[in-house]
This record gives C-alpha cells, structure tokens and sequence, in this order.
C-alpha cells in the first residue's frame, strides 16, 4: 500500500512536469513576439527590454522554461495585462467559485445517478432500466452550454423565479450558502453543470452494481434468505469504490472544463476568467489559469486513485 | 410416384434440419444490425443532417447570409420565416441547414484526422515496444492531465480564432485518446501467436503490421473513434460558442447559439433552436456509436 503511494505520487511528477512545459510553451504558440503577448500594447521600448531581459526571452529557450518554473514555482505567475494584478491571485480568488458549482454539481449528480443507476442495474432490460440508459445518453450528447441557456429562459425569462446571471450583488466576496439571496445565484449554473455527471455516472453505477449482482455470492445471499433489499445494500457495498472513483474523476474535469457554463452565466469562476482573458488576449491570466487547473487535474486524480486503494484492498495495483 | 413423394419428402425434412447457417463477421454485425431500430433510426437522423448540410443551397429558402433590418428577431411562423428570423434579420431555418455544414465538418474532420495520426502512433508505440513505447505514451499521459475542454480551449485560445485553429486544436485533443486505444490493441495482438507465427515464417514486419496487427486494431479504435464525433460536435460548437472556431458571419450552430444569447428576453424559442441542431446531432451520434459498439464486439 506505501509502496504504491509513494510510486503513484512518483508518477505524477513527471506528468505535472510535461504539464508545466506544455503550459510554457502555449506562449510560444501564440502568434508574434512573446514579449509583446506579456506587455500591454501601449509599453514603451523601454519596458518591452526591460522584460526581455527579466524574463531571459533573449537566451535559449531551455533556460527560458527553467526560469519560469521557477518564477512559477514561487508564486509568480505574471501580471494580468487587464488589471494588473498577479494572475495568481486572479485564478485562485476564481478557483473557489469554481469549486462551489462544481461541488454542487457533482453531488447533486452524485446522488440522482445512485439512485437511479442502481434501479437500472437492479432491473435489468425492464422499461425503468431504459428509460435510466435513455437520460444518461442524452446527459452526455447534450450541449450542457445550451441546456444552460434553456433552463435560464424557463426559470429566468418565463417564470422568473431564478436569477439569469451574476454572483449577487457582493460578487464573490462573502458568499455563503447559508443565505438564500446568494444562493439562489448558483443553482442553474450547478444544475447545468451536472448534466454530463449524471450521465456518466449513472451509466458507471448501472454497470458496476450489475456486474456485482451476477457474482455468485449474490445467489448465497439469496438462498440464506436475505431481503431483496439486504441483498441489494451488499451488491451497492462492493460496487461503490469504482463508482467514488469516477465521481471524483468528473469533479476533476467539472473544475478544469466550467469554462462554458461559466460563460452563460458569467459565474465569476476560472473557466469566465479564461473566457475574459481568450477575449482580451491577455496571454498571462491564460498561461497561469490553465497552468493551475491542469495541476489540479492531476492531482485530484491522484487524490481518487490513493482513496480507491485504500478504501477498496482487493485492487491489487501493479 | 408416392415413392417419389416420399422420397422428396424425407429429402426435404433432412434439408430443412437446423443447418447451422455460418455468418461471417460483418455479415454478422449487419445482421445485429438489422433489428436495433434505435439505432437505423438515429442513423437514417444522421443521413437526414448530411444530406441536408450537402444539399443546403437547394433546401435553404433564403440567403443564410442575407440581413434586414426589419424583420430582426421575428418569432417561429413570422410569414416566410418559418423558424424566425435572427438578431440581424437573417433566415433562422436556412442559417441552421447551412450551420450543419460547419458543425459536421468541424465534428468529422478532427476526428478522422486524430484517428489517422493517433491511430498510427499508437500502432507504432504498442508494436516496437521499449522506449519508443515509452516516449510515445509518457507523452499521451501528459495530454490526459488536461480536460479536454480545457486542452481545446487552451491551444485555439492562445493561437487565436479562427477554423483552422479550431479545427488543429480539437485534433490534438483526440489524437492522445486514440493513441492509447491503438496502443492497448496493437500490444494485445502482438503477443498473439500467429502474429509470433507470421515472423517464424519470415515475414516482413511491414507486412505482419499491415496484415495481422491493423486488422484487429481497426475495430477497437473504429469503434471509439465513433463515440468522439458526439464530443466533438460538441466541443467545436462551443469554441464556435466562445468565439474561438468559425467567424461570423458563416453559419454555425455554435456560433448562432452565442449571438442569440443577447436575444432570450426577445425571442427565447429562436435563441434554443441552434442547441438543439446541436444536441439532436450529438445524440445521434452517440447512439448510433453505442449501437455500433454493441453491434461490432465479438463476445456477445
């Protein structure tokens, strides 16, 4: 068990390693001159040498990287060419409320799949297990940045019980759930967001409580006179490790992909910051947001695959 | 005569014994094929949308492209617009046929690109083996650690509109999954033993690949290729949607749903049409994918 923790946490080195190359070299991608994609238009001669000089852009591209690791790695990530502000307290005040819709999301997905996935898997072939594998198809095909615009037009144009847009009239300074004229702000976005969630997840928790109900054990407990219910309850037991794992996995690509959903709703999180920033070209808010949700990324998902060993002893990792 | 009858009889009785009629494989899937109606239909859905993409000039009863100032935003039914008419007085109907075009080609190409490219260099990573294995998948692992939306989005976003960025970015996006997927089928195959056969009997490794490895890797990566035009119908319409992939004023759907968004409080039912080309797309696809899936795997 250490020995794989310490080896899978090994293992993510180098992947955050290729991640921050990729990530430094999205500059490079950029067209013109990287100098000019860090600086304001209007910067003067001065200050474009100023920076090359700081930032080395005039020596290899090899020393180049290894300078911004370590810029990155203290901290600095740049300067927003809009506000002027550090990107990474940018990105991290954002982070937050990307995590709060994303949370939501991925609970409220969490809960509706288990219920109905386990329903499906129970009764196999019958109309309810259809009707279950017919929503989690369409939670994966449908345009979750479209479903956003439908449910704002129903709940906000036509019924007007919800709001369209925005964080409140704080913004996200002092949100808390506990008070409904915050909340309310984040409801759609959280809906919306769930879709592809539940989708997924109700197809995995269909497949893995089905293949736990065609072991042999599931006949024992039958034949020793268990409920249907009992049996169900140890079918759920063995299954759940797989399915927490995969919840997990969608909560890690629900922070790093919101940036569509944010958009609509303009739920001030990293995926609008990214937005705002594709729009203005300001190529440092970009580099240092992707930057962190990438990181992110990679470790939530070691973070899932530590907690699905360790809740579940019979995976015997190589 | 009744001897003959007879005769003919028993010989027809010993014909119509359960013969075991041998299907081969394809005849197989299409067989399986024949009876998924959910599938012919989403399928026949999805010829509908090509066709009506191919044939838009004919079918569109307006310039996609044509404004007017008077008739902006007009509802579902205004006079000739069937559809309604969008934020610059344009035919919604004739937008989203010829919008189909975009969102098809950006959802096709990508795809069939990746599939190629991926397809080739997970073929090549799982047949050499070592370190040539190694540097390919390290390198696929690093793409993995990125959302696929944050990828897309990620590259065209630096490199900046436009549909050829677009369309670069979302191949890179499907290149790693498919490598990976053409990777863990050729591995499985070459330790097979004809394969170990084949290169007993001398021959060429070009033709062991070609002859008995793309064979069985073609089905598995065919198959998940299938499933990504949905995701990548989706994912090019909302780079379209973020400003990222087609320019206006071209048609798409992506695009469309973005400058309507202005207009929900106007004309909400017009503003939902292009997410639902996009979403009838996508779940066609997806079930014609997963019908294919199910029709193409062996163990059934």
């Amino acid at each position: 068990m250490w020995a794989y923790t310490a080896r899978r946490i090994l293992y993510a080195v180098p992947i955050a390693i290729g991640v921050t190359v990729i990530c430094f070299g999205l500059v490079y991608l950029a067209p013109g001159d990287p100098v000019s994609m860090l600086l304001p238009p209007d910067a003067s001669q001065a200050d474009i040498e100023f920076l090359k000089k700081l930032y080395g852009f005039d020596q290899p591209i090899p020393v180049q990287y290894f300078k911004w690791l370590m810029r990155a790695a203290s901290g600095d990530l740049g300067t927003s060419l809009q506000t002027s502000r550090p990107v990474l307290a940018e990105v991290s005040r954002a982070l937050s409320n990307t995590v709060i819709i994303s949370l939501g999301a991925v609970m409220l997905a969490f809960s509706l799949a288990f219920v109905l996935g386990t329903t499906a898997a129970y009764y196999v072939g019958r109309p309810i297990d259809r009707i279950v594998t017919g929503i989690s198809v369409v939670g994966v095909s449908v345009p979750n940045y479209w479903l956003g615009i439908v449910l704002i037009i129903v709940f906000s144009v036509e019924l007007g019980v919800l709001p369209a847009t925005g964080m409140g009239s704080n913004g996200s300074d002092d949100f808390t759930l506990a008070s409904w004229s915050q909340v309310k702000y984040a409801i759609l976005p959280t809906i919306t967001l769930s879709m592809v969630p539940l989708g997924i997840i109700m197809r995995s928790t269909r497949a893995a409580v089905a293949e736990v109900l065609a072991h042999d054990f599931v006949q024992t407990l039958r034949a020793k006179g268990l409920s249907e219910l009992a049996v169900l309850r140890h079918a759920v037991r063995n299954a759940l490790p797989q399915i927490l794992a995969v919840m997990g996995l969608q909560f890690g690509y629900l922070v790093g992909g919101s940036i569509l959903i944010e958009t609509i709703f303009t739920w001030p999180g990293t995926g609008f910051l990214l937005s705002k920033a594709i729009l203005t070209r300001d190529i440092p808010v970009l580099q240092g947001a992707i930057l962190i949700l990438a990181l992110c990324f990679v470790a939530t998902n070691l973070v899932v695959d530590l907690l699905q060993t360790a809740v579940d002893p019979r995976i015997k990792r190589a | 005569m009744t001897d003959l009858t007879l005769g003919s009889n028993i010989l027809t009785v010993d014909d119509g014994a359960p013969a075991l009629k041998v299907r081969g494989y394809w005849a197989t899937v299409a067989h399986r094929l024949r009876y998924d109606y959910v599938t012919l239909f989403f399928a026949l859905v999805i010829v509908l949308i090509v066709l009506a993409a191919i044939c838009a000039p004919l079918l569109a009863p307006f310039d996609p492209l044509k404004t007017s100032m008077v008739y902006r935003l007009k509802p579902i039914g205004f006079r000739n617009f069937l559809l309604g008419t969008d934020e610059l007085g344009r035919d919604m109907l004739s937008r989203l046929i010829y919008g189909g075009r975009m969102s098809l080609l950006m959802g096709l190409v990508p795809v069939v690109t990746a599939t190629v490219l991926g397809g080739m260099l997970g073929v090549i990573a799982g047949f050499l083996g070592g370190r040539v294995n190694m540097l390919i998948m390290r390198t696929v692992d690093i793409f993995y650690a990125f959302p696929s939306v944050l990828l897309a989005v990620a590259i065209s976003g630096t490199m900046g509109g436009g549909m050829a960025n677009g369309l670069i970015a979302l191949t890179l996006v499907f290149i790693p999954p498919l490598c990976r997927v053409a990777e863990t089928a050729t591995t499985q195959v070459r330790n097979l033993d004809f394969v170990e056969a084949a290169r007993a009997s001398g021959a060429p490794t070009a033709s062991i690949v070609l002859h008995h490895v793309l064979g069985n890797v073609l089905a598995p990566v065919f198959i998940y290729a299938s499933s990504l035009i949905s995701v990548a119908i989706l994912l090019a319409a909302g780079l379209s949607f973020l400003g990222l992939g087609v320019e206006p004023p071209t048609p798409d759907w992506g695009l469309m749903l973005s400058t309507l968004r202005q207009a929900i409080y106007v004309q909400p039912y017009v503003c939902a049409l292009p997410g639902l080309a996009i979403f009838i797309t996508s779940l066609s696809f997806n079930l014609v994918s997963d019908g294919l899936r199910q029709a193409m795997d062996v163990r059934i």
